[in-house]
C-alpha cells in the first residue's frame, strides 16, 4: 500500500474509536448499573447487593482508567489526524467539546469521591448520593460528545464563505436534527450493553459454580434492567431510522441497498450484491422498510440512484447494520425469555436451563459487538464526507508524512492495553472470591471481620 | 478585558493548574518507584498513595480542558499545531495512556507489580519532556508554512539548545514541586519517617531547577530575542519568583512552616508561568498565529464563556468537596479512617 496519510489518517481514527468505544461504553452503562444496585441494596437492606455494587465499582475502575487514556488520545488525535477539519469543527462545535470536559471533570471528581468512602458516612444514603453526580457526569459527557458527532452528520448553524465559516450560532450547531435521536440511541445502547455484561458475568459464575444466591440475585436485576433498556433501544432505533430516511436518505439506501425510489419498500436482511445491483439470497420482509422509514406501509422511500456516485457510501455497510438490528433483535428476545424462565424457577427450587445461562454468558459481547456494528454503520454510512454537504474526508486530514509509524505504535499500544486489562480484570476477580467476601463482611455464614 | 484577553487568560491558569497537579503527579510516580527499587517503599509510599488515589482522574482533565479549550478560542492552533505535532503529541499520548492505564493497574489490580511500577514511574519523567516540546515550538523557528503547507523542522528541535534547556527544567521542576508538595503532606500526616526522606529530595532538587530556570532564559534569548526584550519588561515577576523560591526552600531547610512553604513554591511558578505568558503575547505560535488575527467568533467566544462560568459554578464546590475529604481531612491523611471498598 502506498503511503497516502487520508488512509491512514482514517484507520488511525477507526482503531483508536473502536478501542475506546469498549471502554466509554462501559463506562456510561456502567455507572447506572451500580447505582441501581447500590439503591436496591438501601431500600431492601440487602447486604448482597451492597456487595454486588462494590465489586462492579472495582471492576469499573480499571476499565475507566482505560476509557480515560484512549478518550484522551481520541481528543487529542482529532487535532493531529484532521486539522483542516479541526479548523472548521473547532469553531462551530467548541461548545459542546468544551461542555464534555467539564461533564467529564465532574465525573472524574466525584467517582474518585465514591471509590474512597465507602463505610466512611453513618448513612449509606450519603454514599449513594455520590453516585448521581458519576452517573449524571458519564451520561452528560456522552450527551454532548454525541452532539459533535451529529453535527458531523446534520451541520447545522454556521455558513461557509469562500472556505471561511462565518454566522456561527453555537446552540444550532449543537442541537441538529441528528441530536435527538443519536444521543437517546447512544445512552439507551450503552446502558443496554452494560446490563448485558453484567448478566453475562453472572451467567457465566452460575454455570460455573452451580447455585449461589448472590449471582441469581445480580442475574435478576441485571437482567431485568436489561430487558427496559434494550426495548427502549429497539424502540429508539425505529426513530433513527425515521430520522435517516428525512436527512440521510443515502445512508439508508445503502444500509438497505435500496436502489430505486418506490413505494411499498420491502426490508433484506442478508443476501449479496451482484455486480448489477441484484439481491441474491437476501430474506424480504414486506413493507418493513416503508415503516421504518416513514411509519407507513406504503410510504415511498427515496434510493440510492437518486445520490452521485461519487457521494455514495460504500454498500457493505448492510452487513454492518444487519448484524447489528439482528443482535438487537436477539438480546431483546433473550431478554423476555430470563423473565419467562425466572417466573418459572421460582416453581422449580430457583435454579435456570443451563442453556439459557449459556446464552446469556454470550450476551455481553455479542451486545458490544452490536454497538461496534452501530458505530461503523453510522460512520462509513457518512462516506465520503466527515462534514456532510461541507467537506470529504479527504480535504481534513493531515499531510503529515509519519501517519503509517504512529499507526503501528498505536496498535501496539491497544494491544498491550487490552492485554492488560483482561489480565488484571481476571485476577482481580479470581483472588476476591464472592463467596470469601461474603463471609467476611459476615453476610452469609459468619461473623464480619 | 476583550474576549480575547479573557480566553487565553482562563486558558492559561488551566495550563497553570495542570502544570502543578501533574507535577505532583508525575513526579510522585517517580519517587514512588525510586523509594520501591531503592528499599524505602515502606517509608513514602503511603503517603504518595494516599494523596493519589482520589485524584488521578482530575490531573488528566486540567490537560484535556486546555486543549479543547484552545481550539474553540483559536481554531487556527488546531490547523498549526496539530500539523506540527504528529509525531510528540502522539509519543505524549502513548505515554499518557501507558501512564494512566499502569496507575490503575498497580493501584486496584496487580498489586506490586514490578513491571506496572517501572512503566508508571518511568512515564512519569517522559511526559513532561514530550508535552513541553509544545511551548518549545510556539517560540517559533520550528514549523514553517510553504506553499499552504505546514511543515515541522524535526531536526531543528533536536539541534536547538532552547528546546533542551526548556526539556531539563520541565524535568527538574516536576521533581522539585513534587517533593515540595510531599514535604508539605507528609508534615500534615504527622509522617517523621516519610517527611526525612521526601525533604532530602525537595532540598536536592531545588538549586538543579532555579539553574535550569536561569538556562531557560537565556536560552530564549538565543533563540527569540524580541521574546526575551518582553521578559525584560515584566522583570519584576521573574525577581518575585526568585524571592518566593528562596523563602520556601529556607522554610524547608529549617524544618517549618511546611505548608507555607508549599504555598511559595506555588506562587514560584505561578510568577514565572505568567510571567512568561503575559511576555509571549501577543503570540500563540510565533509569527503565525496572534491572539487577534486567528480568534473565533464573538458568539462562541460568548458562549464559551457562558459555559467556562458555569461549569466552575459546578466545579468549584466539587473541589472543594474533593479536597475537603482527602486533602485537608487529618484522619483520612493519616490514614485512620477506612480505605476504598
Amino acid at each position: 500500500m502506498n503511503y497516502d496519510p487520508v488512509q491512514y489518517s482514517r484507520m488511525l481514527t477507526e482503531l483508536t474509536l473502536a478501542f475506546h468505544i469498549i471502554f466509554a461504553t462501559i463506562g456510561v452503562g456502567v455507572p447506572v448499573m451500580i447505582a441501581l444496585a447500590e439503591w436496591t441494596a438501601i431500600k431492601r437492606k440487602d447486604p448482597y447487593y451492597s456487595l454486588m455494587a462494590r465489586r462492579w465499582a472495582r471492576g469499573f475502575v480499571i476499565t475507566v482508567a482505560v476509557g480515560v487514556v484512549t478518550g484522551t488520545a481520541i481528543g487529542l488525535q482529532l487535532s493531529l489526524l484532521w486539522p483542516s477539519f479541526m479548523r472548521i469543527a473547532g469553531q462551530a462545535v467548541a461548545l459542546p467539546l468544551f461542555l464534555e470536559t467539564f461533564a467529564f471533570f465532574f465525573e472524574a471528581i466525584f467517582l474518585g469521591i465514591y471509590l474512597y468512602t465507602w463505610d466512611r458516612f453513618k448513612k449509606p444514603i450519603f454514599h449513594f448520593l455520590l453516585l448521581i453526580p458519576v452517573v449524571l457526569g458519564s451520561s452528560a459527557s456522552a450527551f454532548f460528545i454525541t452532539t459533535v458527532n451529529a453535527f458531523m452528520n446534520t451541520p447545522r448553524g454556521f455558513k461557509l464563505q469562500n472556505g471561511a465559516i462565518v454566522d456561527i450560532q453555537p446552540l444550532v450547531a449543537m442541537f441538529n436534527p441528528a441530536t435527538p435521536t443519536k444521543v437517546s440511541h447512544v445512552l439507551a445502547s450503552s446502558y443496554m450493553t452494560s446490563a448485558f455484561i453484567l448478566a453475562a458475568i453472572a451467567a457465566f459464575s452460575l454455570l460455573k459454580k452451580k447455585d449461589t444466591l448472590y449471582h441469581r440475585k445480580a442475574l435478576k436485576l441485571t437482567m431485568t434492567a436489561a430487558l427496559v433498556f434494550s426495548v427502549s433501544t429497539a424502540l429508539i432505533g425505529d426513530l433513527s431510522g425515521k430520522f435517516l430516511a428525512k436527512y440521510q436518505p443515502e445512508k439508508l439506501a445503502a444500509a438497505e441497498w435500496h436502489f430505486d425510489t418506490d413505494k411499498k419498500v420491502p426490508l433484506v436482511m442478508g443476501g449479496i450484491l451482484t455486480k448489477d445491483n441484484e439481491i441474491k439470497y437476501g430474506l424480504k420482509i414486506p413493507y418493513a422498510l416503508s415503516i421504518l422509514a416513514h411509519g407507513s406501509p406504503t410510504a415511498e422511500v427515496q434510493g440510492l440512484n437518486e445520490t452521485p456516485i461519487k457521494e455514495r457510501p460504500p454498500l457493505y455497510v448492510h452487513y454492518i447494520f444487519d448484524m447489528m438490528v439482528s443482535i438487537g433483535v436477539f438480546l431483546t428476545l433473550l431478554a423476555l425469555l430470563y423473565i419467562w424462565a425466572q417466573r418459572r424457577a421460582r416453581k422449580h427450587q430457583g435454579r435456570y436451563p443451563r442453556w439459557l445461562l449459556r446464552l446469556i454468558s454470550w450476551s455481553g459481547p455479542l451486545a458490544m459487538l452490536g454497538i461496534e456494528c452501530g458505530w461503523v454503520y453510522a460512520e462509513v454510512g457518512r462516506q465520503p464526507w466527515i462534514l456532510r454537504g461541507y467537506m470529504k474526508t479527504a480535504e481534513g486530514a493531515t499531510t503529515s508524512a509519519h501517519v503509517d509509524t504512529m499507526l503501528v505504535l498505536f496498535c501496539f499500544l491497544y494491544i498491550l492495553l487490552g492485554l492488560t486489562v483482561i489480565k488484571v480484570l481476571s485476577k482481580l476477580f479470581k483472588n476476591n472470591d464472592v463467596q470469601d467476601e461474603l463471609i467476611a463482611s459476615g453476610i452469609e455464614g459468619g461473623e464480619a471481620k | 478585558m476583550s474576549y480575547e484577553i479573557l480566553g487565553i487568560s482562563v486558558l492559561w491558569i488551566f495550563l497553570y493548574g495542570y502544570l502543578i497537579v501533574a507535577s505532583i503527579d508525575f513526579g510522585a510516580g517517580f519517587f514512588s518507584y525510586y523509594s520501591f527499587i531503592t528499599g524505602r517503599k515502606h517509608l513514602v509510599h503511603n503517603i504518595i498513595e494516599r494523596y493519589l488515589s482520589p485524584v488521578w482522574e482530575v490531573t488528566n482533565v486540567f490537560l484535556i480542558f486546555f486543549m479543547v479549550g484552545i481550539i474553540g478560542f483559536f481554531p487556527d492552533t488546531s490547523y498549526y499545531y496539530g500539523t506540527a505535532l504528529l509525531i510528540p503529541g502522539s509519543v505524549a499520548i502513548i505515554l499518557l495512556a501507558l501512564r494512566g492505564s499502569y496507575y490503575a493497574f498497580s493501584n486496584y489490580g496487580s498489586k506490586d507489580n514490578k513491571f506496572y511500577m517501572f512503566l508508571y514511574g518511568a512515564t512519569g519523567l517522559l511526559i513532561p519532556a514530550s508535552l513541553s516540546t509544545v511551548l518549545t515550538i510556539s517560540e517559533g523557528g520550528f514549523v514553517i508554512e510553504k506553499n499552504g503547507k505546514v511543515e515541522f523542522l524535526f531536526g531543528e528541535l533536536l539541534r536547538s539548545p532552547y528546546s533542551w534547556a526548556v526539556v531539563l527544567l520541565s524535568l527538574v521542576s516536576v521533581l522539585y514541586i513534587s517533593s515540595m508538595f510531599l514535604t508539605y503532606y507528609a508534615a500534615k500526616a504527622q509522617d517523621r519517617k516519610a517527611l526525612e526522606v521526601v525533604r532530602g529530595y525537595a532540598l536536592g532538587w531545588s538549586f538543579p531547577t532555579i539553574l535550569a530556570s536561569l538556562l531557560v532564559f537565556f536560552a530564549i534569548n538565543g533563540h527569540n530575542p524580541l521574546h526575551f526584550q518582553r521578559m525584560l519588561d515584566l522583570a519584576w515577576m521573574f525577581v518575585a519568583s526568585f524571592l518566593c523560591f528562596l523563602t520556601a526552600v529556607f522554610l524547608i531547610w529549617k524544618r517549618r512552616g511546611y505548608s507555607w512553604a508549599f504555598l511559595l513554591v506555588m506562587l514560584q511558578f505561578a510568577f514565572a508561568f505568567f510571567g512568561y505568558g503575559a511576555s509571549h503575547l501577543p503570540y500563540i505560535l510565533y509569527p503565525y498565529i496572534t491572539l487577534y488575527h486567528n480568534f473565533t467568533s464573538d458568539a462562541m467566544a460568548l458562549s464559551l464563556v457562558i459555559a467556562f462560568i458555569a461549569g466552575l459554578l459546578l466545579l468549584v464546590p466539587s473541589l472543594a468537596l474533593l479536597m475537603r475529604l482527602f486533602l485537608f481531612n487529618a484522619s483520612y491523611v493519616q490514614g485512620t479512617t477506612s480505605k476504598k471498598g
